[in-house]
């Protein structure tokens, strides 16, 4: 274990300017869009004195690099800011987004997990026998259709011809727990790609890893083909389907458009999809930092378990 | 189109009296129309006696963060539904876009035009308190504050505000800068809503309107319940709840699931699809958005008048109904209005003549013309209007290049730059179109149409007290638009909703924006 704390935190130094990156990456992208916050509320009305008059409110006549710096020494109180559009405090977007969000993720990653690792090691014990090819056939099949397009068939066929579930989930956003009828969907949609590209990694690894000499050497000691499998051979197999979890929560996280919007769940995606159609900066730069950081921690954390689980494989830092 | 248009425009005397006759007509239309607002239409059409009670859910396209309820802020057509049930307007536009009374019950002009004494109705807000002289121009000062921009600010413009006062309790004088003698326009204008004196908070609003405040969550869902004591008779329903779902197939998912029981702005497919199935009702809301291309009239191309005209008669109406609107709506006459009052039906349609049209074009020396179309997807059916056109011009010989702009600020973008760009207007009187677009000193003039004895014939308008004399001024202005505006007025799309089998009283004519429109204390459900 020599070496792990100062690799950490030469990570963590890495993580904190990849941050800042992305928060001036997007300022500058939401700076170079046409119109600002102003233009997008005058909407089809665009009276240029009332554009003015909505700019001046919103204190966009100031110049930009002036509007970045009152943001970035607020955000070194841990403030930061508020929206342009309506004044409420962009903490606050964030924590309403953030819940439904959290929520769709655990629910996914809870059931993602045990399914993806149980079907790939299912699938690398039977390697090339009909159990193999069958979920090789299907988790292929499903990989392959876009979640928008299941949604709609899901929809479609569950909850409108069959009426077992409720085809959306609007009006429940404040209180998706207290109607977990409502997530069936959502959490099936989501689940379905991860489930397949991360049971195929979980195969190939795993099939790998069977076939290696330290694993037979210790097949010849007579070690048992459940301990065998799971605590010599899963590890290995584990590396390249511990980065593609770490993606994969981190697109959870980040709050899937698609699925917010065809199942109404008010999320972050949601939160900013409309803060760029109102160029609505601090929300915007607020969902930045939020989105950079869990995208460094998870990464961050996916190489940590590699570390850990293959020692010999070393980390690029 | 049925005042026999052919013999109308060889002769302009017949011309005009078919004009009159035709707003005679539409005068006639409104005074039945007043008969009969309220439940009686959608009662006949639905059958049954309404019933209290229930709970309605209405799923609308919102806007996160930009949602609210300070109705002087309202912007979305969920922020306008929401604010017409907590609140009400002095007048408020029936189904043909006159001004109808709301809080006031009559409005009287001087001599001039300039002073109109306005009566208000014995009406209770929320909290009890009657709506008085004061709350009235405490809350016309507020959208006018010039520190501020409320949507309404333009609309009321004209007023002066600082000589207008209270005469008594329940009168107001309003002093105008001008003659005006659509000033009933006015007080019908969007967003002019009637809050109570010194209100500024507005997290749990205090309206006059039919349906009470229970809470609200921006982007969400915002919950009201019946005002018993509404001065237009207590709603039907006990309980108003709006939701947000932006994507269209959500809207109508939730309708088909029974998770809401109306749904708001659906598309000519669903519509298609659904209508008549037994499913869902479907109600078409004609004449709701003016579909248009504008020309800019001061710049090459376009400020030769020929090349206008010519524009005119390359577009085939029908094709780009049927094709960018799928079908749903009306084809137009290069006039703002259609079945609005003051709207010049009597003139005749323009049909597709791309010879004429190549013969004007080369009279104007552009044959061979090139020019860039803007559009963008910030409004249903442009992008395909755009492609339909293009292919029309090209049979004449003109070449147009489609742009395609950033939706969230196009209407900044065509304001003032390009030549020609896809446009679109809700609903306003004919009056609101002129004044906010076609005069010099218009704020959004897109046509960049500025003719100073244009300008003279809506002051005269505004200026002339007697209704069928102003038809009359009314009348020459389109004329003139019709014949070298700027707008190339190609349809009328309705606007379509969606209800549950068992709602009834959802009116079906009133296009968007008017008093009729997404109007819930008139509906009930079985």
């Amino acid at each position: 274990m020599t070496g792990l704390r100062p690799w950490l935190l030469r990570r963590l130094l890495l993580g904190a300017g990849q941050t800042v990156a992305v928060v001036l990456l997007v300022f500058a992208l939401t700076e170079a869009l046409p119109g600002d916050a102003a233009v997008a509320l005058a909407g089809d009305q665009p009276d240029p004195a009332r554009i003015a008059a909505l700019r001046e409110t919103m204190h966009l006549d100031r110049p930009a690099a002036e509007r970045l710096v009152d943001w970035a020494a607020g955000l070194a109180h841990g403030d930061l800011g508020s929206s342009l559009v309506s004044g409420r405090p962009v903490s606050s977007y964030l924590a309403d987004g953030f819940g439904p969000t959290l929520l769709l993720a655990t629910l996914t990653l809870l059931l993602l997990v045990p399914l993806a690792g149980g079907l790939g090691v299912l699938a690398a014990r039977h390697e090339g026998r009909l159990v193999d090819r069958l979920i090789s056939a299907v988790t292929l099949g499903v990989y392959a259709v876009p979640e928008f397009a299941l949604g709609v068939l899901l929809v479609t066929v569950v909850a409108l011809r069959l009426e077992w579930l409720p085809p959306t989930a609007v009006g429940h956003g404040d209180d998706l727990t207290a109607h977990p009828a409502v997530l069936v969907l959502p959490v099936l949609v989501l689940l379905s790609r991860p489930v397949c590209s991360l049971a195929r990694l979980v195969r190939a690894g795993m099939i790998d890893a069977l076939a290696a000499p330290h694993i037979a050497h210790a097949r010849r000691y007579g070690i048992p083909g459940a301990r065998l499998r799971y605590a010599h051979a899963l590890p290995n197999a584990l590396a390249p389907a511990a980065q593609q979890l770490a993606r994969t929560v981190d697109w959870l996280l980040c709050g899937v458009i698609v699925v917010e919007a065809l199942f109404v769940i008010p999320g972050l995606g949601t939160v900013l999809m409309n803060a760029v159609a109102e160029r609505d900066v601090p929300v915007l730069q607020g969902l930045a930092v939020v989105f950079a950081v869990t995208g460094v921690v998870l990464n961050l954390a996916a190489d940590t378990v590699i570390y850990r689980c293959t020692p010999r494989a070393g980390v690029a830092a | 189109m049925h005042d026999g248009p052919a013999p109308d425009s060889r002769f302009p005397g017949l011309r005009r009296r078919g004009f009159l006759a035709a707003g005679g007509a539409a005068g006639l239309g409104a005074l039945a129309l007043t008969g009969c607002t309220g439940t009686a239409p959608s009662g006949d059409a639905a059958g049954g006696r309404p019933r209290r009670g229930g709970t309605l859910r209405a799923a609308f396209a919102g806007g996160g963060a930009e949602e609210t309820l300070d109705p002087h802020r309202a912007n979305l057509f969920a922020d306008v539904a929401r604010a017409k049930a907590l609140f009400d307007k002095l007048a408020d536009f029936g189904a043909d876009l006159s001004a109808r009374p709301r809080l006031a019950t009559s409005w009287e002009p001087n001599a001039g035009l300039d002073r109109w004494t306005v009566r208000l109705r014995k009406a209770v807000f929320h909290h009890g308190k009657p709506v008085t002289a004061r709350d009235v121009l405490y809350s016309y000062r507020r959208i006018a504050d010039p520190r501020q921009a409320f949507r309404a600010k333009a609309s009321l413009a004209p007023l002066d505000l600082t000589a207008s006062r209270a005469v008594d309790e329940r009168t107001v004088e309003f002093v105008l800068k001008h003659p005006t003698a659509e000033f009933p326009n006015l007080l019908a204008a969007f967003g002019a809503y009637i809050v109570p004196d010194g209100t500024k908070d507005f997290t749990a609003p205090v309206g006059s309107g039919p349906f009470r405040f229970v809470s609200f969550t921006p982007g969400r869902s915002a919950v009201f319940r019946r005002h018993e004591d509404y001065w237009d008779g207590p709603p039907h329903l006990e309980r108003l709840e709006f939701l947000v779902a932006n994507e269209e197939s959500a809207r109508l998912n939730a309708l088909l699931g029974g998770q809401v029981e109306y749904a708001h702005e659906l598309t000519p497919t669903t519509a298609r699809t659904h209508e008549g199935k037994g499913q869902i009702e479907i109600v078409r809301l004609r004449n709701s958005t003016m579909q248009s291309f504008a020309m800019k009239t001061d710049r090459p191309p376009f400020d030769d008048r020929r090349v206008r005209e010519a524009f005119f008669l390359l577009a085939d109406r029908r094709e780009l109904v049927a094709g960018a609107l799928s079908g749903a709506g009306e084809i137009g006459n290069d006039l703002f209005g259609k079945g609005y009052q003051y709207y010049a039906d009597g003139l005749p349609q323009r049909r597709p003549d791309p010879d004429r049209a190549r013969h004007l074009l080369k009279k104007a020396g552009a044959e061979g013309l090139r020019v860039t179309l803007d559009t963008s997807a910030v409004a249903a059916g442009f992008t395909e209007a755009a492609a339909i056109f293009r292919d029309q011009a090209a049979k004449a010989g003109v070449r147009v290049k489609v742009a395609m702009g950033s939706k969230d600020s196009y209407w900044q973008d065509t304001l003032d730059s390009g030549t020609l760009c896809c446009y679109r207007s809700g609903a306003m009187p004919l009056e609101s179109h002129f004044s906010q677009r076609l005069l010099s000193t218009s704020t959004t003039n897109a046509t960049h149409w500025r003719h100073k004895d244009f300008d003279a014939l809506y002051q005269q308008a505004q200026s002339t007290r007697n209704t069928e004399d102003r038809a009359a001024v009314y009348a020459r202005m389109q004329r003139r638009l019709y014949t070298e505006g700027g707008f190339l007025v190609w349809g009328f799309a309705d606007w379509i909703v969606g209800t549950a089998r068992t709602v009834r009283g959802v009116d079906r004519r009133a296009p968007a924006n008017t008093l009729d429109w997404a109007r819930f204390d008139r509906v009930w459900l079985t």
